[in-house]
């Protein structure tokens, strides 16, 4: 190819910045992971939403550069998918689903009581940025329905008077971190199976709390 | 009543371990990835195919068919399928997280039959504590020396990514997997080629499989095609694991022989209906699949034929139970706007046919329908899925667009008087709150 990539700028970037170096290194160790540059462009767009806490022109413009397509075609594949969130989003996406199985038991009301709490109705953020709102497909958690994730952490058996404490811990707690086992505890219920062991981890913002790269270059490298 | 567990055993008998390495291989786990290495890969793909153990990803295909039409250029690709979206399916979660050791074992064992040195297995993106499960699970095989170069002590190499999804359902199509795979949109390929066996990830030979019937692939070399076969209904072998969800007094996963009737399924394992209501109708295997009710079906086994015959499918084995205080028009209605909002918008009948439908249901649930509505609806959906009939007739690149219009039959078939009620008694007669107005 040789020259320049065409760089299609679709809004004027917001920030301009580029990654941190640990952000870079963590991309270079996922590009390695598959064996074509354009297959990480799905993982490093999570990257880019933990960097700026959602995906900013100037996130997609690194994902660009760095696995050598224009901003355009990154962003051609990015608004296919509803979970690289271009839009403001509030440090807790708060996902409720009302899919057939968790309609069926009730979740319609956990997610009425979920807007009405919050002030906030789907799609949308409120002021501070704390908390956005939606309704989600099914999560796979219909044998514990009704659902809602937090941050993609998931909470089984929710009813609405849980859900509107769950959105009250939310803004009164304001935990750095979401930790599945921890909300399913105060705010869960009935599950669709057991989960067996507490888990450590938790999410720090509104995408998927996992990371990739554990295993690049075999052994010892994993994080 | 003591049932064969073959995917689920290990979890069942140590329920608080069963995810880690340490109580896997105390249990036998990787005995058999070990031993397959030894075994030609003709011998493997030939067992998995007599023992017929059939997909469990939605279409009941037989995996060692599958196997058989990989095409010979190289290099070849294995792709597990754990992108779990159909509504009412929770079974590949429980999978993933609770004995990730023996999807990794089946994958090494897959990939090897498919002379594969690269393998994927994708999440979807909702899924991050089961991706997280996984990966770990995969560091400790990379660590034992189960993966990466030279596996077991032998020459075969294998590489293994997990890669989450970007919440998208139709990704769960084999073809939009892999294109999403690629870094392009997750949009389904046209067909020719009908398997990605022939071309599929890079247009390289790729054979993607969903995460239960990977997860069966060791115990069916361990069993033998015979034993397998032996488990249960002699024309659908083994087990499978049903998602029951709903109006029942026990949902879960549970792991079944093929065979049992909707009644022992519905009544026994699951505990029959909350507060000792009436069943209404079940969908039996999945959103894409035509709803049962209790008058026609409840005395049939459930089989993959019989399934079939009776002009549904078992799918993905999610089995939603509604009782009689369900309004089935509110129940199409929110299956239909699933495949209305998850239409990636290639073919015109699926982008535009499914919100027609959601937006005509919308109106009838809310009053506002009209005498003609259900004939137009009849005529959108023949728009879908010409004839209206089991299994589809396809006018779209994917089955996504026919699956939309499996709760409109269901009505049709089932519930034409329901329909008209709402019609003629200007809204629902179960008295539901309004849904939200679509707006096209
Ligand atoms: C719209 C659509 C969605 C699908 N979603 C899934 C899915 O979430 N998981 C899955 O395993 N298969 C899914 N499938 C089926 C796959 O295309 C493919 O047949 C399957 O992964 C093959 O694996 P199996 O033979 O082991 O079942 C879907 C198919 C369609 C048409
Ligand atoms: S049928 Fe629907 S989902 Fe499938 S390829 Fe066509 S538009 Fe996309
Ligand atoms: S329907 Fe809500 S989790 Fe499946």
């Amino acid at each position: 190819m040789g020259s320049e990539p065409i760089t299609l700028t679709i809004r004027p970037a917001e920030s301009g910045k580029k990654w941190s170096d640990e952000s870079l290194e963590r991309a270079r160790r996922i590009m390695a992971r598959y064996p074509e540059k354009r297959s990480a462009v799905m993982p490093l767009l999570y990257l880019a939403m933990a960097e700026d806490g959602r995906l900013t022109n100037g996130g997609m413009e690194q994902v660009a550069e760095l696995v050598g397509i224009t901003p355009a075609q990154v962003l051609a594949v990015a608004s296919f998918y509803t979970m690289y969130k271009r839009e403001r989003t509030g440090k807790y996406l708060i996902s409720a689903c009302t899919s057939i199985s968790c309609m069926l038991t009730g979740g319609d009301d956990v997610f009425e009581a979920i807007e009405l709490e919050s002030g906030v109705p789907h799609g949308e953020t409120d002021e501070e940025g704390l908390i956005s709102v939606e309704h989600v497909e099914c999560i796979g958690a219909c044998g514990g329905a009704p659902a809602v994730q937090v941050n993609y952490e998931l909470i089984e058996g929710v009813t609405p008077v849980k859900a509107r404490e769950l959105v009250r811990w939310l803004q009164q707690e304001r935990p750095a971190t979401i930790n599945t086992d921890e909300m399913q505890r105060h705010f869960g219920g009935r599950r669709s199976f057991d989960w067996a062991v507490a888990e450590e981890a938790s999410a720090v913002g509104p995408y998927p709390a996992f990371q990739p790269f554990g295993t690049v270059g075999g052994v010892g490298e994993g994080e | 009543m003591s049932r064969p567990l073959v995917v689920t055993r290990r979890m069942v008998d140590h329920p608080t371990d069963s995810h880690t390495l340490d109580r896997y291989q105390e249990t036998g786990g990787y005995e058999m990835a070990r031993r397959s290495l030894d075994m030609t890969r003709d011998e493997i793909v030939e067992t998995v195919k007599s023992a017929n153990l059939l997909g469990r990803g939605g279409a009941a295909f037989s995996a060692g068919l599958k196997w058989s039409f990989l095409a010979p250029d190289r290099p070849a690709y294995v792709v597990v399928n754990a992108d779990e979206s159909e509504p009412g399916t929770f079974k590949d979660r429980q999978l993933l997280e609770r004995d990730p050791h023996q999807l990794i074992e089946g994958l090494i064992i897959t990939s090897w039959a498919n002379e594969a040195n690269h393998a994927f297995i994708y999440i979807r993106g909702e899924y991050p504590k089961p991706a997280r499960r996984v990966q770990q699970a995969v560091d400790e095989a990379y660590a034992a020396g189960y993966l990466g170069e030279g596996i077991f002590g032998t020459d075969f190499d294998l590489e293994v990514t997990v890669h989450l999804g970007g919440g998208a359902y139709i990704c769960g199509e084999e073809t939009a997997m892999i294109n999403s795979l690629e870094g392009l949109r997750g949009e389904p390929r046209l067909k020719p080629p009908y398997f990605p066996a022939a071309k599929g990830l890079y247009m390289k030979p790729t054979i993607v499989n969903n995460v239960e019937t990977i997860c069966n692939v060791p115990h069916v070399l361990a069993m033998g095609a015979e034993d397998f076969k032996g488990i249960a209904h002699p024309e659908d072998t083994g087990t499978f694991l049903l998602s029951l969800s709903g109006h029942v007094n026990e949902p879960g996963n549970y792991e079944l022989p093929h065979g049992l009737t909707w009644r022992e399924i519905i009544y026994d394992v699951a505990g029959g209906i909350r507060d000792g209501n009436e069943l209404k109708t079940w969908i039996p295997g999945g959103a894409s699949a035509p709803w049962f009710v209790p008058s026609l079906h409840l005395d049939m086994p459930l089989t993959k034929q019989a399934t079939a015959d009776a002009g549904s499918m078992i799918g993905s084995g999610a089995v939603v139970v509604m009782d009689e205080t369900t309004c089935v028009v509110r129940a199409a209605l929110r299956l239909v706007r699933f495949f209305a909002h998850e239409s990636c918008g290639e073919c015109t009948p699926c982008r535009e046919g499914a919100p027609w439908l959601e937006m005509m249901l919308t109106r009838i649930e809310n009053g506002q329908g009209r005498p003609v509505d259900f004939d137009v609806i009849l005529d959108v959906s023949d728009g879908i899925s010409i004839g209206l009939e089991w299994p589809p007739k396809m006018t779209t690149i994917c089955a996504l667009g026919p699956s939309a219009v499996s709760p409109i039959i269901s009505l049709r078939d089932h519930f034409g008087d329901e329909v008209v009620a709402h019609i003629e008694g200007g809204g629902c007669p179960f008295g539901r709150v309004e849904e939200e107005e679509v707006v096209a």
